[in-house]
């Protein structure tokens, strides 16, 4: 089964959130929403969970209790511990056998020796690792995991990234928002999102290819508009293509994207 | 004179060792990076640089001198919470600070000119920031985890403004878990369990270490699979990648689940690396 939305608009209030998303969330496929601060990502995760009603657009998701969902910088009771938190989704999930499930996600996250931890004492790693848990531990047909990694240590991001591919493979469709691209390219997809728009969106290495022209690296930019830092030299993006052209990051295609919409106006 | 010499720089917290015997000097003009898991030391070091904590072994010098109110006023110090006040609008923020270390206040930055700091935008406020730090004309940087949450190209701008500092001497130090960000350093450094493991580019930190890597038609099988073989795999887009795995153990759980695929052994990246650091001698 393919979830998703097509032609998706969102309006709070007077601002326009979100504008012509379209989506598919494949069955057993890692999507990434990656954006800054702003660019409508936690507006998108929110209508995927089914908690904000697009104004525009259709929406193919699933009933609300085959979603788990972890909003940004959430990650279970702060007054619960570890195992009373996950004794709490069992019971309202109705999971008979999530004990033996949960201790073995516990103990390949290494939270094992924290059960009775209270939340509120875990470090953020940690406490995203629990909330991750909660959400795929009744199975969701579809997980939405809003910025679960941002701040966190790598690894408990590379843990957090491990509980996202097992739900994969168990056939659920992930979705997962960053602020970063080294991150977002282990996932299988990747929309990129731009004051509420697409920007750019596919297989990374296919947004990487997508890109007009050549990024080079130089000591002084011919164009500082159109040129970022990487270390000591600049990169600079030459949509007429050039001979001395490197391999680009995903980093730097949606920098070049992002300066390309800000110089055009509106794509 | 280095900006930053730490050297067998130790700090206890009774009976626990948060920095053990580290080594780590930032010159003038030279961007640093500091890679870790949490717990490994880096926040402590950085206190220990910025003289917010006594060492139990060791020397820290600033500008040749022990860390004192005087060092303190040639450093800009950005820490991940940013250091603003919240309930103030950024040219008050902007006129404490500068009053603070006897300067005149700089103008707040583009967007950022009415309203109180916590109702401006994450990327504004860590803007006011840089700008609070930086007004001094300070000879030393420290910036915790500099763009957290920021957006790729608001990032590259924070960057172009680090950057600039460093041409003009600046030293600067800089925490994160990104390895984007890493990227942007001239020298990084590794820690682990309070010890400095890694020194150097990218390649210095990645050294020898290799990850397996499973290509197949059907990830999840292979997936399923190996971690049915007690070997810890990682999805990458379709491929499975395992650092640090033994490349014959690998071929066995695939052969054992009569899975065909294709197996290869390529240098890590530098983000499993710092994971395959962070959990060698223990977890």
């Amino acid at each position: 089964m393919t979830w998703g939305v097509e032609g998706l608009g969102v309006s709070l209030g007077q601002s326009q959130a979100l504008d012509d998303i379209t989506l598919d969330l494949p069955a057993g496929r890692v999507t990434a929403v990656v954006g800054g601060d702003g660019a409508g990502k936690t507006t998108l995760l929110r209508v995927l969970a089914g908690l904000l009603l697009p104004t525009r657009g259709v929406t193919r998701l699933p009933e609300r209790a085959q979603v788990g969902y972890l909003p940004a910088r959430a990650g279970g009771f702060r007054d619960l511990t570890v195992a009373e938190n996950l004794e709490f989704v069992a019971s309202v999930c109705r999971l008979p056998d999530a004990k033996r499930q949960a201790d073995a996600l516990l103990e390949r996250t290494g939270l094992a020796p924290f059960r009775r931890r209270l939340a509120r004492d875990l470090s953020g790693g940690m406490r995203q690792k629990l909330g991750v848990i909660m959400a795929v531990l009744p199975e969701p047909a579809l997980l939405v995991l809003d910025e679960p990694t941002t701040g966190i240590d790598p690894g408990s991001r590379a843990d957090l990234w491990h509980l996202m591919a097992l739900a994969a493979a168990r056939g659920a469709a992930v979705a997962v928002s960053s602020a970063y691209l080294d991150e977002a390219e282990r996932a299988a997809w990747v929309l990129v999102l731009h004051d509420g728009r697409p920007l750019l969106a596919g297989p990374p290495d296919r947004v990487k290819a997508s890109l007009p022209g050549s990024v080079v690296e130089v000591d002084v930019p011919a164009d500082p508009a159109r040129a970022w830092r990487r270390g000591p030299r600049w990169r600079e993006w030459r949509p007429g293509g050039d001979p001395a052209a490197v391999e680009p990051g995903l980093e730097d295609v949606v920098i070049a994207a992002a300066l390309a919409a800000a110089a055009g106006g509106e794509p | 004179m280095s900006a930053v010499e730490a050297r067998a720089v130790t700090r206890r917290f009774g009976d626990f060792v948060a920095v053990d015997r580290a080594d780590l000097t930032v010159e003038a003009g030279e961007v640093v990076g500091v890679l870790g898991a949490n717990g490994a030391g880096k926040t402590t070091l950085i206190r220990l640089i910025l003289g917010l904590l006594p060492v139990s072994e060791g020397t820290v010098h600033l500008f040749g001198r022990p860390p004192s109110r005087e060092t303190r006023r040639r450093t800009g110090y950005v820490p991940q919470g940013l250091g603003l006040y919240r309930d103030l609008t950024a040219a008050e923020n902007l006129s404490f600070a500068a009053a603070a270390f006897g300067v005149a206040a700089q103008p707040p930055p583009a967007g950022a000119e009415t309203g109180v700091v916590g109702s401006l935008p994450l990327g504004r406020q860590r803007q006011v920031a840089f700008a609070a730090a930086l007004q001094h004309r300070p000879e030393l940087l420290v910036l915790d985890e500099p763009t957290s949450g920021v957006a790729p190209l608001a990032r590259a701008r924070l960057w172009d403004r680090i950057r600039s500092q460093a041409a003009t001497g600046t030293a600067v130090l800089v925490t994160t878990h990104y390895m984007d960000e890493a990227r942007q350093a001239d020298r990084l450094v590794l820690m682990a369990r309070g010890r400095v493991v890694g020194q150097g580019g990218e390649a210095d930190i990645v050294g020898d270490a290799r990850a397996v890597v499973v290509r197949t038609d059907d990830w999840a099988q292979a997936f399923s699979a190996l971690e049915g073989a007690g070997l810890s795999a990682a999805l990458v887009g379709r491929d499975v990648r395992l650092p640090g795995a033994a490349p014959e153990a690998v071929h066995q759980a695939l052969r054992d689940a009569g899975l065909p695929a294709d197996v290869e052994t390529e240098p890590a990246t530098l983000e499993e690396a710092m994971v395959l650091a962070a959990r060698q001698g223990g977890p």
